[in-house]
């Protein structure tokens, strides 16, 4: 897989998801994605974006273009150096939350996604990557 | 202090949610709407997303309270303008606006809303009816 673009943006306030979903859409648009698969990957990014904020205490998001053989794609790695996710089986389940949320943001975004990984340690932090390919 | 306009028309009131909504407007909103629903005993709430490019769970979850809320105080939501794309992205990931009706645009809405108003009136004439 190569990289042809990147770029890293802070998510400290809340306001930086607004950046974030703003970028998302830019670079998506680019990538010449369909309205319907722009808007999936804006809704990913924006329910990642909000958890490593609420739950991460902030972190940043790398955007990267990539391209495999024919293929184009948008890969989206959100990182933070967070209290981790002890029960990962638990948080991947539809309805599961710790806060005051729905519980739909991780199991979700997996869903509006081509590829989804997630890496996690308690008491160290976690990352979430996500692709899209057009 | 930033808020999102609310227009009342006749016995409904409406909302276009334009911005993006952070969380103490979200909050605001909820009270302003909670306020004017029973002050001007409103029977139903239209909420417009016709210029939202996405909706998460943020945003769903704020219009279930809305719902919720007005349903405690005997008012019904509508939800209009949602965008195909929007649609379609929101039933993959998994959030189902339950108890939230959906038109395609604010004139649509008004008549479900109208229409339900009617029935619900017309009931309670029949109940009242029934016990005398
Ligand atoms: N970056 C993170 N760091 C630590 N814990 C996390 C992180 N992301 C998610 N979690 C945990 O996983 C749970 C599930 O996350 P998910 O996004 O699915 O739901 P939610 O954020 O609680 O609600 P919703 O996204 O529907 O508003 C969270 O409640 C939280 O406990
Ligand atoms: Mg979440």
């Amino acid at each position: 897989m190569v990289v042809t673009k990147d770029d890293t943006m802070e998510i400290r306030v809340s306001d930086h998801v607004v950046l974030v979903r703003q970028a998302v859409r830019k670079w998506s648009i680019e990538l010449g994605f369909s309205l319907v698969d722009q808007t999936k990957m804006i809704t990913a990014a924006s329910e990642l974006a909000r958890n490593t904020l609420d739950y991460g205490k902030g972190g940043t998001v790398r955007l990267e273009r990539v391209e495999e053989g024919m293929k184009k794609g948008l890969r989206l790695t959100f990182e933070d150096q967070g209290p981790g996710i002890p029960d990962l089986e638990k948080a991947l389940t539809d309805g599961y939350t710790t806060g005051r949320g729905m519980g739909m943001g991780l199991s979700g975004s997996k869903r509006l996604v081509n590829e989804f990984d997630i890496a996690t340690k308690v008491g160290e932090g976690t990352r979430v990557t996500i692709t899209r390919w057009k | 202090m930033e808020r999102i306009p609310i227009l009342k028309m006749g016995d409904f009131l409406i909302v276009t949610i334009q911005v993006d909504m952070h969380d103490r407007l979200v909050t605001t909103l909820q009270d302003d709407l909670t306020s004017m629903i029973s002050s001007h005993g409103s029977h139903g709430v239209l909420i417009d997303i016709s210029s939202l490019d996405m909706v998460d769970s943020f945003i769903g979850r704020m219009i279930g309270n809305i719902a919720g809320m007005s349903r405690v105080l005997d008012a019904e939501t509508v939800v209009v303008g949602m965008r195909p794309a929007v649609a379609i992205t929101l039933v993959e990931l998994g959030l189902s606006l339950d108890g939230v009706r959906t038109a395609l645009d604010v004139e649509k809405g008004m008549i479900l809303l109208r229409a339900s108003t009617r029935r619900r009136l017309t009931e309670e004439d029949e109940d009242g009816r029934d016990e005398g």
